[in-house]
Parts: structure tokens; C-alpha cells; sequence
């Protein structure tokens, strides 16, 4: 974002919400702007989730294509990841076995003094390092979480967008089959799907995103359904607009707003499957890293190494609960009816009102 | 209104047959069957290819296999149903191992589902009564923190604080000071919360709760009731005075005199029917009991009410039923719990009594003493409840905060204000049964997506359930069993949707089908 505007305002025009300036004739997408970038939690997880990206991705290095399957070295006998490998800043790999620097592995990440020592999250028993680890599993989550945001937005759309425009025979086929994929669980027709062309974070997040866009596509149509009617459709068709032209120029851009905030919410449900398909062995399989394979590969370790299972945990938590932050922003950004009309009565208000009678006596 | 139904339900076997074949081609070819066997090669390991070849007719190929499947699941509808052998659950017939499954998982499901229904619904519309309010935000909050919880993690969580920790607490059940006050500060902000009000009013409900919280930590601590939980007869008062005091919050307020009379009078009718219902549950042994002290208990409501309920009998019988047939449950419990100090000589944890997995303790099973299965039960559904609930809690909240905040801006509640209507039958008669109409669909749905989505807590509790059917079909590649685990979940599903459709034209006139 660029420097914002320097707020030389007066006090009173500071307290005026935004919904209360819509006399000043803001476009819809400058007043959605607006609200997004006033409402705190939402700002601050997309911050949040933008430094755990770049810790990721930066830490440990991304490997470019490749099979991703791990191979020894002949020159070195070390091991090393097929494909083209950019190195990141932190000094160990996902993959290799160190020397157990704590007795048992346990984490040098003191907070105070803070200091992230060698192994910030410890190392289990072979001696592979968790932080490495933790952040290649992230990657892979967030490469997960992408691929459905990406995928399955795009399917729900075209075809909420095909079926409630166009309606008749290719409506009912079209629904009769979203039908056929929300009745089996995501869960299973995952695990199915996923036991067969599953094991590394690509091929899993293809496959979710494929199955992922039943929900937006119904919301899609119900909205495509509502806005056919209007008057701006036929206007447009009168002037001779192509159906393309009405679906995509016409009506999509006035339902963005269940369009983002689905796609949202559907990208936390994503990181959620994702672990849960990769903890029950369906998902990312070994040698390949997830947060949930992570968890389930240590698993039995909770009592003796619990730090082996708070990290990855901890960061799905963070990620999830990231995304759904900036859900309910966009949602709250877009919605009309969200007015926030500030509160007359309640305690905060009864002790404002104390403590400015008790001025007015002094 | 019956075409409806008809069309509906013939369009969702059409829909259930094709998912059903996609299901079956996808986990045919996920592996082979005979793998492990073809690794072996020697003699018996040819044998048992043929064998199994034969019986489940792997020669055949998947798209025309399932067809062969289909005609022994169509058999269902004429009662003679064939879903086939299960390998992974060594030849047994797959619907005799569903059966079982079945139960495990509706016994796993029940309890934790309606009491997020009810804890959620709950939180949710005092939320929304409350909007914008420090009560709201922290629910809000920790309502999203909780729906971005994986399961698996929290489970394990659950399993080591919930269980290992809590057993050796137990040994020496005793609240340490800091933890008292925090538990009980933390108690009164939340009834605070939930109460409202202005500064005076919260002022003194934060004392009062502060007291009564902090009274009832120390007597616990006292007691050592952590340890050996029992109720007596004045527990029994004391919780069905409450339950009075609810009943009476939601239905008619503390201002009518009869109301308050009968409805509390109720509590004192448990006090008096303690001893009788020693003596009932003694003769009358097994649910039949159950049964009886809660028929007999609501009825006595009812009586109450109609002979002594005066012009308001009709409104008063009723909260004065609910409360009665609820503290029948307290009697139950109160029974249930003299048995405490056997049922924990009986188990094999020897400091405490939280189960981490399974559904049964085998030794307990040996007594077939109901009262020792329902506290075995107990010890053993509490952490998969308390994980399954603490992820659908928050769903249903947000859901009922936003139902209740949507009907709480139309105009008929505005009428029901201005005609005069205290806010009490504006939100208990008006606000909150329209609010209930989108959230009664979202349950029927969900229920219907509960009985196979438990996958990952029955897998982390060992729970022999319709999850871990899938999970072993799918690693054995046992189609026949993951078809049987299919469909199952899939004839729940459409029975769902049928059941969310209806409830919601039944319960909106508004809405017309067709």
C-alpha cells in the first residue's frame, strides 16, 4: 500500500464512520476498500499471514520442479531433493539427520533473553531439524491452499455462472452432478482420491481444488439467478451484449462479494482437509512435508517430545485462523447492511458518562 | 405437497446411484486387494488369490463389477440386502459389521451433537442480544479460533491435559488458590457478560457471581468432589432449583406469582420424590426406571400447573413439564452416581477415570449393571465429546448469532415492541422461534454429514465407528466395505436434505413448494 493519505481532519470528522460519508458519492469498490482496510483483525491477519509466507518460503529454500523424491548424492553421500533447488537462509535442510545438540532434542528457543539458538523448535529423535521442517510443511500447506483457492473459485464460478444464466437442461445437468459431489464427504472422496494420485502438495491441491467447488457453485448460481432479472441485463442485452459479455462484464462483477468471501473461507477449509487427508496418511505422504503429516509422523512422540507436535499444530491454527479473519473483514466490507452504529448504553458508556459529569463538577 | 417429495426423492436415488458408482471405480482402482498376497507367491498365497478372485469377483472389471454390487444392494429394498464379504474385517458380511458400526458411532455422535446444538444455539443468541458488546467480541474470537482448530490436534491435546493430566490431578483433587481465583474471576466476567446491563447492574452481578462461584470452588475443594462426585438430596434441590429458575428466566419472568410458585414448587416436589425414587429404582431396574421417574416427574408439572395454574394454566404447564422431566434426569443421575466409588474399584486406571480410548472397559461390561455402563459410557464419551464439540460449537454459534441478528431488524419485532410486548415474549415467543427456522435446516444437514464425518476423532480415540470402517476399507482396499461405509453416509445425506427441505417449508408458511 502506498503512504496513506495524511490525516490532517479535524477530531469530528475522524469520529464520522465511513458508512456515514457515503454522501460523498464513493465508488462501491473505494467504500469496500475502505471498510476492509478499517477493520483491525482482518488487516492485521493478512499481515500475519503474509510474514509467515515469506518465513516459509525464504527460510529453508523452495525446490523447482523435480520429483521431489529424495536421492543421495554420489559425490558428497549426502542427500539431497530432486529438482532445481534454491537455497534459503537457514543453515539446515528438512531432510538431513544432525547431531542431537540438547539431551533429547528439545528446543534452545529461549524468549528471554531471546535467542533462537541452533534448533528453535527442537529436533526429534534422528536429529531433524523441526524448524526446518515446520517451514518446508508450511510451504506445502500454503502451495495446497493456493491451488483450491485458485482452482476451485474458478470451477464454482463457471459453473454457478453457466447454470444460473443460462438455466434449463444445462442447469439441471450441471446441478444434478455438483449434487453427485457434495453427497460423498469431502473427507472421503479426498482420502479416495487422494490414495491414488495423492503423496506430494501439487497433485493433492489439483485434487481438492476439483472437488472443493460445489458450495460456490450453488452461491453462485443462486446469485446469478436473482441478478439475470435485473434491469441492467436487459439493458445490456438490448444494446446487443453477447452472453459472455452479460456473464462476465455484466453480472459477475456484482456478486465479487459472495464470490471473495467464499473463495476465503474456502481456502481455510482447505489447509484444514489438507492436514486432516495428510494426518490420516491419504495426503502428503513422506518424504514429502505437510503440517498434518508432520503431526501424524509424530504422533505417539506427544509425552516425551511435545515441542515435535506444537509447532506444526500451532501454525495451522495461525493460518487458518488467519484466513478466516480476513473472511469475515471481506465479508463485513462487503456486506450493505453492516452499519456500525456506535453504542449509547452499556457499562463502557455509563462510566464515560461518570467520569465527564464528575469533570463538569470540578 | 407428496409429488414434491416423490420428485425430490427420485431425483436424489438417481444422484446417490452415480456418486455410489464414482465411489466404487475410484477405490477399485486406489490399489490392489492382493497385493500382500502376490508379494508371498508361494503355494497358499496362490490359493488364496483364486480364492478370494472368485468370491469377489476381481476377474471382473470395476465398471461391471459394480453392477454385481448394485443388484446385491438393490436386494436391500426387498429385505434381502448383499453388500458383499468384507476382507478387511475377515469375510464378515459387510452389513452385519455396518449394523454394529452403526450404533458405535450414533452412540459416539448423539450427545456431543445436541449438546453443541444446544451450547451453541445458546451462546450464539446471547451473543447477538448482546451485539458489539466485550461479551460479543471474546465469543466472536474465540469462536473463529476454535472453527480453525484441526480435530487430530486437538485431540491429542485433549488426551494428554484432558485425561493423563486430569487422572493424576484426581489423586489429590484439590484446587490450588491462584487457580481458584482465576476460575472463579473468569466465571463471573462471563455471567457478567452474558447478563448485560448498565454499570450498576453489572457491578452487582459481578459480585454476586464472584461470591457464588468462589463458594461452590471451595465447597468442590472441600468435598473432594472432583474425586468422588455425588449429589444427595441437597444437591437434587439445589440443581433443580436452578434448572426452576431457567425455566422460569425464559418462559414467564420472576413478576407472576403462580409461575413462580409452581415452577419452583417443582424443586421442592425432586427434594420429596428423592426417597420414593431410591425405592423405584430398586423394583424398577433397567431404562424402564429412567423412564418412569421422568414420566412421573413431568406429569407431576403438569398436575401442578392445571390445578393450581389458575388463568395462566395452559402457559405454565408447560415450562413446569420441562422442568420436572429434567430434574427426573437429575434423580437419574443422582442414582447414577452412587455407584461411583464401585465403578472406580472396577476400572483399571487406577488415579482417575477418564478413558482415552475405546467405548467399553471390559470388566464393566462383565457387571451388566446399567448403572455402571451409563457412568462407563461417560468416562468414555467425554473426550471425544468435548472434541467434537468444541469445533461444531462454534459453527452453530456464529450461525445462531447471525439468525437472531437478521430477525432482529425486521419489522414484525418492531410491532411486537410497539404494541407493548416486554422484551422477554419479544425475544422468547417472536425473535427466537423465526430465528430457529434457518438454524433447524442447518442442523438436520449437518446431522446427516455427522454420522460419517467422525472419521478422525474415532480414529483418534480407537472408537470402532463407521469412521474407522472407511479408514481400514480404504487402506485394505476392501471396496465392498468402503461401499457399505458409503452408502450409509450417503442415504443419511439425502435423508438430510430432505428433512432440512421439509422442516423448512413446514416451518416457514411463507415459503411454498413447487
Amino acid at each position: 500500500m502506498a503512504k496513506k493519505r495524511p490525516t490532517n481532519e479535524t477530531a469530528i470528522n475522524r469520529e464520522i464512520t465511513i458508512e456515514q460519508r457515503e454522501t460523498e458519492g464513493l465508488s462501491l469498490g473505494t467504500i469496500v476498500r475502505r471498510r476492509f482496510l478499517a477493520h483491525k483483525a482482518a488487516i492485521s491477519s493478512l499481515i500475519v499471514l503474509a510474514l509467515i509466507t515469506l518465513l516459509a518460503f525464504t527460510s529453508v529454500g523452495v525446490v523447482i520442479g523435480g520429483s521431489g523424491q529424495l536421492v543421495t548424492d554420489v559425490a558428497t553421500s549426502r542427500l539431497s531433493v530432486d529438482g532445481f533447488r534454491i537455497p534459503g537462509w537457514w543453515q539446515y535442510n528438512w531432510y538431513e539427520n544432525y547431531d542431537i545438540l540438547n539431551p533429547g532434542g528439545t528446543p534452545t528457543f529461549t524468549l528471554w533473553p531471546f535467542n533462537p539458538g541452533q534448533h528453535p523448535f527442537g529436533q526429534d529423535t534422528l536429529g531433524k531439524d523441526i524448524f526446518a521442517r515446520v517451514m518446508r510443511g508450511i510451504q506445502q500447506s500454503l502451495t495446497v491452499i493456493a491451488l483450491v483457492g485458485f482452482l476451485s473459485t474458478l470451477i464454482g464460478v463457471v459453473v454457478g455462472a453457466v447454470s444460473g444464466y443460462l438455466r434449463g437442461w444445462l442447469d439441471s445437468l450441471l446441478m444434478r452432478f455438483t449434487d453427485v459431489i457434495i453427497i460423498i464427504p469431502i473427507l472421503v472422496l479426498g482420502a479416495v482420491l487422494g490414495r491414488t494420485f495423492g503423496g506430494n502438495a501439487w497433485s493433492l491441491g489439483l485434487l481438492l481444488g476439483l472437488i472443493a467447488w460445489t458450495g460456490l457453485a450453488r452461491l453462485v448460481r443462486a446469485e446469478f439467478l436473482a441478478l439475470r432479472e435485473r434491469e441492467f441485463v436487459d439493458a445490456a442485452r438490448v444494446a446487443g451484449a453477447s452472453s459472455f459479455r452479460i456473464i462476465f462484464r455484466h453480472i459477475l462483477p456484482n456478486s465479487i462479494g459472495v464470490i471473495v468471501v467464499n473463495a476465503t473461507l474456502l481456502m481455510s477449509a482447505a489447509i484444514l482437509i489438507e492436514t486432516s487427508l495428510s494426518y490420516l496418511g491419504f495426503g502428503i505422504v513422506s518424504p514429502d512435508i505437510s503440517l498434518g503429516q508432520i503431526i501424524s509422523e509424530y504422533n505417539e512422540a506427544f509425552k516425551t517430545r511435545p515441542w515435535l507436535f506444537w509447532y506444526p499444530g500451532l501454525f495451522i491454527v495461525l493460518i487458518a485462523l488467519a484466513i478466516n479473519f480476513v473472511g469475515d473483514g471481506l465479508r463485513d466490507a462487503f456486506d450493505p447492511r453492516q452499519r456500525r452504529i456506535p453504542r449509547t448504553d452499556g457499562a463502557i458508556q455509563d462510566l464515560k458518562r461518570i467520569i465527564a459529569r464528575r469533570r463538569g463538577e470540578r | 405437497m407428496l409429488s414434491f417429495i416423490v420428485r425430490r426423492f427420485a431425483a436424489t436415488i438417481v444422484v446417490l446411484i452415480v456418486a455410489s458408482f464414482l465411489v466404487y471405480q475410484l477405490t477399485a482402482i486406489s490399489g490392489d486387494p492382493l497385493e500382500q498376497l502376490r508379494v508371498g507367491g508361494d503355494q497358499a498365497s496362490l490359493v488364496r488369490i483364486a480364492y478370494l478372485t472368485d468370491v469377489l469377483d476381481l476377474d471382473v472389471p470395476p465398471v461391471f463389477r459394480y453392477f454385481l454390487w448394485l443388484a446385491g444392494a438393490a436386494g436391500c429394498l426387498v429385505g434381502q440386502c448383499d453388500l458383499g464379504i468384507s476382507v478387511a474385517k475377515g469375510e464378515a458380511e459387510v452389513t452385519a459389521v455396518l449394523s454394529t458400526a452403526i450404533g458405535s458411532t450414533l452412540q459416539l455422535i448423539t450427545l456431543a451433537t445436541v449438546l453443541s446444538i444446544l451450547v451453541g444455539v445458546a451462546v450464539g443468541m446471547t451473543t447477538a442480544l448482546r451485539q458489539y458488546s466485550g461479551y460479543d467480541y471474546s465469543v466472536t474470537f474465540f469462536a473463529f479460533v476454535f472453527y480453525s482448530l484441526p480435530i487430530f490436534w486437538v485431540a491429542v491435546l485433549l488426551k494428554e491435559f484432558g485425561a493423563i493430566r486430569f487422572n493424576r490431578f484426581l489423586e489429590d483433587p484439590v484446587l490450588s488458590n491462584s487457580t481458584l481465583a482465576l476460575v472463579s474471576i473468569s466465571l463471573a466476567a462471563l455471567i457478567t457478560g452474558i447478563a448485560g446491563g448498565g454499570l450498576r447492574t453489572r457491578v452487582r452481578v459481578f459480585i454476586g457471581a464472584l461470591v457464588l462461584s468462589g463458594a461452590l470452588l471451595i465447597a468442590l475443594n472441600v468435598t473432594a468432589w472432583l474425586k468422588y462426585p455425588s449429589m444427595g438430596l441437597v444437591g437434587v434441590v439445589l440443581v433443580s432449583t436452578l434448572i426452576a429458575g431457567v425455566a422460569l428466566l425464559l418462559s414467564s419472568g420472576f413478576g407472576q406469582r403462580r409461575a413462580v410458585l409452581i415452577v419452583g414448587g417443582m424443586a421442592l416436589v425432586t427434594g420429596m420424590m428423592w426417597l420414593p425414587g431410591q425405592y423405584l429404582f430398586f423394583y424398577l431396574e433397567g431404562p424402564l426406571g429412567i423412564l418412569a421417574i421422568v414420566s412421573i416427574m413431568a406429569g407431576i408439572g403438569v398436575l401442578l400447573a392445571f390445578v393450581f395454574g389458575g388463568d395462566g394454566k395452559r402457559e405454565i404447564a408447560r415450562p413446569a413439564g420441562i422442568v420436572g422431566g429434567l430434574s427426573g434426569l437429575v434423580l437419574v443421575v443422582d442414582e447414577a452416581l452412587q455407584y461411583w466409588s464401585q465403578y472406580l474399584d472396577l476400572i483399571p486406571i487406577k488415579n482417575g477415570f477418564v478413558s482415552t480410548i475405546g467405548a467399553v472397559t471390559p470388566t464393566i461390561a462383565r457387571e451388566e449393571n446399567m448403572w455402571l455402563s451409563l457412568l462407563d459410557s461417560y468416562a468414555h464419551l467425554l473426550l471425544p465429546t468435548a472434541a467434537l464439540m468444541i469445533i461444531s460449537v462454534a459453527g452453530y454459534t456464529r450461525y445462531a448469532r447471525a439468525s437472531l441478528l437478521e430477525v432482529m431488524n425486521q419489522d414484525y419485532i418492531r410491532t411486537a415492541r410497539a404494541k407493548g410486548l416486554n422484551e422477554r415474549t419479544v425475544i422468547v415467543r417472536h425473535a427466537f422461534r423465526n430465528a430457529m427456522i434457518p438454524i433447524a435446516t442447518i442442523i438436520a444437514f449437518d446431522i446427516s454429514g455427522l454420522i460419517g464425518g467422525a472419521i478422525i476423532t474415532e480414529r483418534v480415540f480407537a472408537w470402532q465407528g463407521m469412521g474407522a470402517l472407511f479408514n481400514q476399507g480404504l487402506n485394505a482396499v476392501d471396496v465392498n466395505l468402503v461401499m457399505g461405509f458409503f452408502l450409509v453416509t450417503g442415504l443419511f445425506a439425502v435423508l438430510g436434505n430432505l428433512v432440512a427441505d421439509l422442516l423448512y417449508t413446514s416451518l416457514d408458511p411463507r415459503i411454498r413448494v413447487n
